[in-house]
């Protein structure tokens, strides 16, 4: 494996693993807003009870893809920085209303509904806009011009592709957080938020499904050339539908444990996040070696060998003093009965 | 406005503001460890409930700091491509670094706020260290960027092609730890002088002696002794930070004092004007070989003046008033207090004068400007470069358009973000008093911390 191939992994890792925990973040922040008024299926308490101690950590995967990219392709950062002034600052605003306004919320008891909405809503734009950063980057919508990059919005937003990926991103953020928040409601014992939740990605499986088969139509149009190459790799794909079928199978299988509950969710998230992993798999093994298509690969624009073997090694020593960190952090908010089970709602 | 300008008022507006919340997101995990150790100590409950209190407000300014800070570390590769370019390929290791920062400051403030009852005392503890830790070293590193810009190495550059990186090179460049030690310094400082702010407000609306009078109080010497041991290493380590300025940037220096003679036993120029015509200061209060001294150790330095570098190289003059009231809201914070220290525990006296109190609202916020005059000094001062001699700022801006659309944009977003803050702070401790916490903290039963979730 050449370095440059070892580096886009590593980013391709870090951005598979953002794109999760984005979308379970922002789509909690979303159903904390949907289920606001019902309070007693306790379903708004179950998305905060995930949504408090991790929305800082998921923020700073979003910097460690930025940071990613400009250490180990500061070239394709210098195009990417270029042509994502504008989509790029937009989700700097929204992102910093939804952020904050998310802890405003939990401070200030009175306004909770009015700053909940503000960003619930707009959280769930980010990763819409997120996505868009894809279709860019399959170059139609990037003028090379001696030397000079540009973007062309118009062109951009009058694509059926845009739109694809738009819709993707939404009902995917609902579905796989709906799936994780199906899953945290039963492990925390709570059968009315489970049963709403369950409901919720067993509507939304199928929309996201279709949105990707959108996808690949549109992108069939829009950038024939990435979707020979993820042709190439249909049995993947089809792998990848496997997994869907086996998450859906995984809502509906009666559960071993309790027999009072329909549904087994820890199959259902693990299939459907391995779904993920798949389809993501393939689709950015056919992007390569191009970051920005056609101009900009993964070797022209990768770093000096000396950056690169340095900033390993601190991915390296990272990992071993991070691993426990995230652990310790598991254990205590997503496997401890005491602060799953807590039944005072929280202050 | 034309397009470098507003590239800059736009990334300056960013930073400007963040920085607020940066520092005091430094400043303050400090004054929550030393009153938990306080506690431990002293078996004061006072001391928790300042911990918990201060834990709150930090979390509160952490809603606008994370994105805020988000927003920079983004902002500079949308608006400074050309300049992330470089930086990217040679000094990338300080960004790395920094993000574990973030995840180690992220997963511990989660652990001490949400889990405070589930872990044991020791673990709280040290689960807060690791959140101070973590927001020092966050501070440290992309100080270490700012270095660099200032002292570049480890690479070289012929006709935009970069050559010979050796990223540690870069990453421990001359000026890397006075500048680090100059900003960590100063941000204890200003998390000390904000917290003396509040507890002297506080006191004085309240009847003197009074319980929550007492509370301030203790808090209110707390952060003056913090602000005196910091404040004055921060000077100690400025004047460390002017003697690289001599060694690695003399016109930054020359401007920052008003120097236009090259000279031996140069004048030190306090206050006054750079007169950009006439190369001269005017209306200053000159020291008379000070600057050699200062700069050098000795009266013989011979301090570079602008006459000897060309003009295009120069930093805008403003700067020269920008460096005095930095250093000037420095030296009037160590006087503040270290006098009043003596006050209190030499003089053995019970109050201190009305007066006083109100210099102590004062100081937080001019603690804050303090950093904002020293940080807009250490920019403008290395104009018109991004890296020092290697790179103009003019080479490293966005060749995109619509900067003026989304200038606006932000400054919007950031005075909704300002107010928003600000009445949620005072929403929450109108709400949630001194008395209330006091109370709570007697009946063992309710977990303190409990309401921080």
């Amino acid at each position: 494996m050449t370095d440059s191939l070892l580096a886009i992994t590593v980013l391709w890792g870090f951005v598979f693993i953002y794109a999760i925990m984005a979308t379970m973040d922002f789509g909690a922040g979303f159903w904390s807003m949907v289920y606001i008024n019902k309070e007693k299926t306790r379903a708004t308490n179950i998305a905060n009870r995930y949504l408090s101690p991790t929305w800082e950590v998921t923020n700073t995967f979003i910097v460690a893809i930025v940071v990613a990219v400009y250490s180990l392709f500061p070239k394709a950062a210098y195009t990417l920085g270029t042509v994502l002034l504008i989509p790029g600052s937009i989700i700097l605003l929204l992102l910093a209303i939804r952020s904050a306004f998310l802890v405003f919320s939990n401070i200030v008891e009175e306004y909770r509904k009015p700053l909940t909405y503000i960003s619930g809503i707009t959280g769930m734009l980010i990763p819409g806009i997120l996505l868009s950063v894809l279709p860019i980057t399959h170059g139609g919508f990037v003028d090379f011009n001696d030397g000079k990059q540009s973007l062309d919005l118009v062109g951009l937003f009058s694509s059926p592709n845009e739109y694809a990926f738009f819709g993707f991103a939404l009902s995917s953020t609902l579905f796989l957080s709906s799936l994780l928040l199906a899953d945290y409601s039963n492990v925390s014992n709570e059968p009315k938020a489970y049963r709403l939740y369950r409901r919720d990605a067993i509507i939304l499986g199928p929309i996201s499904l279709l949105m990707a088969v959108f996808i690949m139509l549109t992108l069939k149009q829009d950038a024939h050339w990435i979707y020979v190459k993820m042709m190439d790799d249909l049995n993947l794909l089809l792998l990848s539908l496997f997994f869907f079928l086996l998450g859906g199978a995984g809502l509906y299988l009666p559960s071993r444990k309790n027999k009072e509950i329909k549904g087994m969710p820890r199959l259902a998230i693990v299939s459907i996040t391995i779904q993920y992993l798949m389809a993501s798999y393939v689709y950015g093994k056919a992007h390569l070696p191009y970051i920005v298509y056609p101009e900009v690969t993964i070797t022209s624009s990768f770093t000096s060998p000396s950056s690169f073997h340095a900033i390993f090694a601190t991915y390296i020593a990272a990992f071993i003093i991070l691993v426990p960190g995230f652990y310790f952090f598991w254990r205590l908010f997503m496997h401890d009965k005491k602060y799953l089970q807590q039944k005072a709602t929280k202050k | 406005m034309d397009h470098l300008v507003t590239a800059r008022s736009m990334f300056g507006m960013t930073m400007g503001f963040h920085i607020i919340f940066a520092t005091i997101g430094v400043g303050l995990p400090l004054m929550m460890l030393l009153a938990e150790l306080l506690y431990q100590r002293k078996k004061d409950l006072d001391y928790v409930i300042m911990a918990k209190r201060w834990t709150k407000t930090f979390g509160i300014l952490l809603g606008v700091g994370i994105p805020t800070g988000t927003i920079a570390g983004l902002q500079l590769s949308l608006l400074w491509p050309g300049f992330m370019k470089v930086i990217g390929e040679v000094m990338a290791l300080p960004f790395q670094i920094e993000i574990y920062a973030f995840f180690i400051e992220a997963l511990f403030m989660s652990i001490y706020v949400y889990a405070a009852e589930r872990i044991p005392p020791w673990a709280r503890i040290s689960s807060l260290i690791l959140v101070a830790i973590g927001a020092l070293a966050s501070a440290i590193l992309i100080t270490n960027v700012h270095a660099f810009e200032g002292t570049p190495q480890g690479f070289r550059m012929d006709d935009g092609q970069i050559t010979d990186v050796d990223p540690w090179k870069a990453f421990f460049n001359p000026t890397f730890f006075v500048s680090a030690g100059h900003v960590a310094m100063s941000a204890y400082t200003t998390g000390a002088f904000v917290v003396a702010a509040v507890s002297a407000f506080k006191m004085l609306k309240q009847p003197v002696g009074s319980r929550i009078f007492q509370f301030h109080q203790k808090a209110l010497i707390l952060s003056i002794s913090v602000g005196a041991v910091f404040s004055l290493l921060t000077a100690l380590n400025g004047h460390e930070s002017a003697q690289k300025l001599y060694e690695y940037q003399p016109e930054k220096l020359a401007a920052a004092e008003g120097l236009f003679e090259t000279q031996s036993h140069a004048p030190l120029a306090i206050g006054g004007f750079t007169d950009k015509e006439n190369r001269e200061i005017t209306g200053a209060i000159e020291i008379p070989w000070a600057l050699s001294f200062l700069a050098g150790n000795s009266f013989d330095t011979v301090v570079t003046g602008l006459n000897d570098f060309p003009e295009e190289y120069w930093p805008p003059l403003y700067v020269h008033t920008l460096f005095n009231a930095m250093v000037g809201i420095g030296s009037f914070l160590i006087l503040l207090s270290f006098a009043s220290l003596a006050w209190k525990f030499l003089l053995k006296k019970e109050r201190f004068p009305k007066f006083i109190m109100w210099i102590f609202v004062a100081s937080g916020p001019l603690a804050i400007a303090s950093i904002e005059f020293g940080w807009i000094f250490a920019c403008t001062g290395r104009q018109p470069w991004t890296i020092y001699r290697q790179l103009s700022t003019a080479d490293s801006v966005t060749t995109s358009g619509n900067l003026p659309l989304l200038f606006f944009s932000f400054m919007i977003i950031y005075i909704i973000l300002g107010v928003t803050v600000a009445l949620v702070l005072i929403y929450y401790f109108r709400k949630n008093t001194v008395l209330k916490d006091l109370n709570a903290a007697k009946e063992k039963e309710i977990p303190l911390f409990g309401s921080n979730s």
